[in-house]
């Protein structure tokens, strides 16, 4: 058990983290709060891609004659447009928000679905 | 201290400090990236989710305001769910292989080419750059249309019933009050642009490259524009034009993939752009970076217009 503790400890925080973001876009009421929840569970996303492309001894994915081991340079690619994506895609979401604001003048869940139900 | 802060997150209710802590919160995974030898991810990471990100969230919260209203409670069906999904994880858990092991399956299928043949392939140090720019051009084509769709979708809801440039609110003027922010950002701004060139065009050989010189170009504009308004950024920065050049990044990606088929290549395969096939890499790879940098630089700036714009029209209606 403490031999798992040890080899596994990142996806624990990766699953911690994850669950911790998905608490907050599901409990919450505010739509900000709800979108800082969904950049968690992103976030814990990337750092589960980018443990798994982390090999034990190797260095920065950076071609150098005096370096043999380097860690995967894929999950790093993926993960690193992922993140620009993610933060146009919290703009779009923001400016619902935004949107949301204007039409119904609040920002939280209950005060809106009350408003669609009148 | 990753786990304490999204805590702190979830409990507060202040949405400042919320912002404040998920700002804290980016930095803190951007370290994490480093020592997973991820630098280019930790790069993009610190830009985009300790700077940008709260900003963007700062300006929303100043027109949806800074509290949330309910009382906050514990959701006691959330809970469960949440330990419920938590739980079935950890056991997936116990069947993934162990951390940093040489010879899990993510590091057997197409990573050693991409490590030990690149060199050869593309000729530049940075195998981050090869693989995003050469091995996977179609991939961040993609990602690329993706922001500017993004970038597409913010000015269509946030510019309906847009009106002509307005006397400045005094909401934004508030920052230009501040001797001291106003003269070491001012000091500040020239080089963090000068930065972003140097991290666009050495992207071959160190970490950084189009998405990261971007994303750090307009946070410089958008300091900028923080400190001395949206009019007088607008007046330096003209948004048709930044509109344009969000178009052009992105054109100018599918160019290349077009003068490679024209002469004679697949599409996007820079090998028959120049006599020399490392150089045609070369020039591919300078050329579509420079496309992304300039698409996410500018979509980036157009977003927090945007933002900002709805900030002025707002106060002034307050008024």
């Amino acid at each position: 058990m403490t031999d798992m503790l040890l080899t596994h400890y990142n996806y624990w925080v990766v699953m911690v983290l994850m669950m911790i973001g998905f608490y907050i876009v599901i409990a919450q009421g505010n739509l900000v709060k709800k979108l800082v929840g969904l950049n968690i569970f992103q976030t814990s996303v990337f750092i589960l891609y980018i443990s798994a492309g982390k090999v034990s001894g190797g260095s920065a994915p950076i071609l150098d004659d005096a370096i043999s081991v380097y860690s995967n340079p894929l999950p790093h690619v993926l993960i690193l447009t992922a993140i620009v994506v993610g933060i146009a895609t919290t703009a779009l979401g923001l400016a619902l928000i935004i949107r949301l604001r204007e039409a119904y003048g609040s920002a939280e869940e209950k005060d809106i679905q009350e408003q669609n139900q009148c | 201290m990753l786990v304490a802060t999204a805590i702190g997150i979830a409990v507060n209710r202040d949405l400042l400090s919320v912002v404040m802590l998920s700002s804290i919160y980016g930095l803190l995974s951007a370290n994490f990236f480093v020592t997973m030898d991820a630098v280019d991810v930790a790069f993009t990471e610190a830009a985009v989710g300790a700077g940008i990100s709260p900003l963007l969230m700062f300006t929303t919260m100043a027109i949806v305001g800074r509290y949330e209203k309910l009382p906050h409670r514990w959701s006691l069906s959330a809970l469960v769910l949440v330990s419920i999904t938590g739980a079935l994880l950890l056991v997936a858990t116990m069947d993934m292989p162990a951390f940093g092991a040489p010879d899990a399956p993510a590091q057997q299928h197409v990573a050693p080419r991409y490590i030990e043949q690149s060199g050869q392939e593309v000729g530049i140090p940075n195998i981050v750059t090869s693989v995003l720019a050469t091995y996977r051009g179609f991939d961040t084509f993609g990602e690329v249309t993706v922001i500017f769709t993004a970038g597409v979708g913010v000015l269509s809801l946030l510019m309906i019933g847009d009106r002509a440039t307005k006397p400045l609110s005094s909401h934004l003027l508030k920052a230009s009050q501040h001797k001291i922010l106003r003269i070491v950002s001012k000091v500040l701004i020239a080089p963090i642009l000068l930065f972003a060139l140097y991290v666009q065009f050495h992207g071959d050989y160190g970490p950084g490259g189009g998405f990261q010189a971007g994303v750090i170009f307009a946070a410089a504009i958008i300091v900028y524009t923080m400190l001395f308004g949206l009019d007088s950024a607008r007046q330096v920065i003209d948004q048709g034009w930044v509109r344009v050049m969000a178009a052009v990044g992105v054109l100018l990606y599918g160019a290349v993939g077009v003068v490679s088929m024209v002469n004679g290549g697949n599409f996007l395969d820079y090998d028959v752009l120049a006599k020399d096939p490392i150089h045609g890499q070369h020039y591919g790879i300078i050329v579509i970076e420079l496309g992304v940098g300039i698409t996410v630089a500018a979509v980036m700036v157009l977003i927090y217009f945007s933002f900002a714009g709805r900030l002025v029209d707002r106060g002034h209606q307050d008024d």
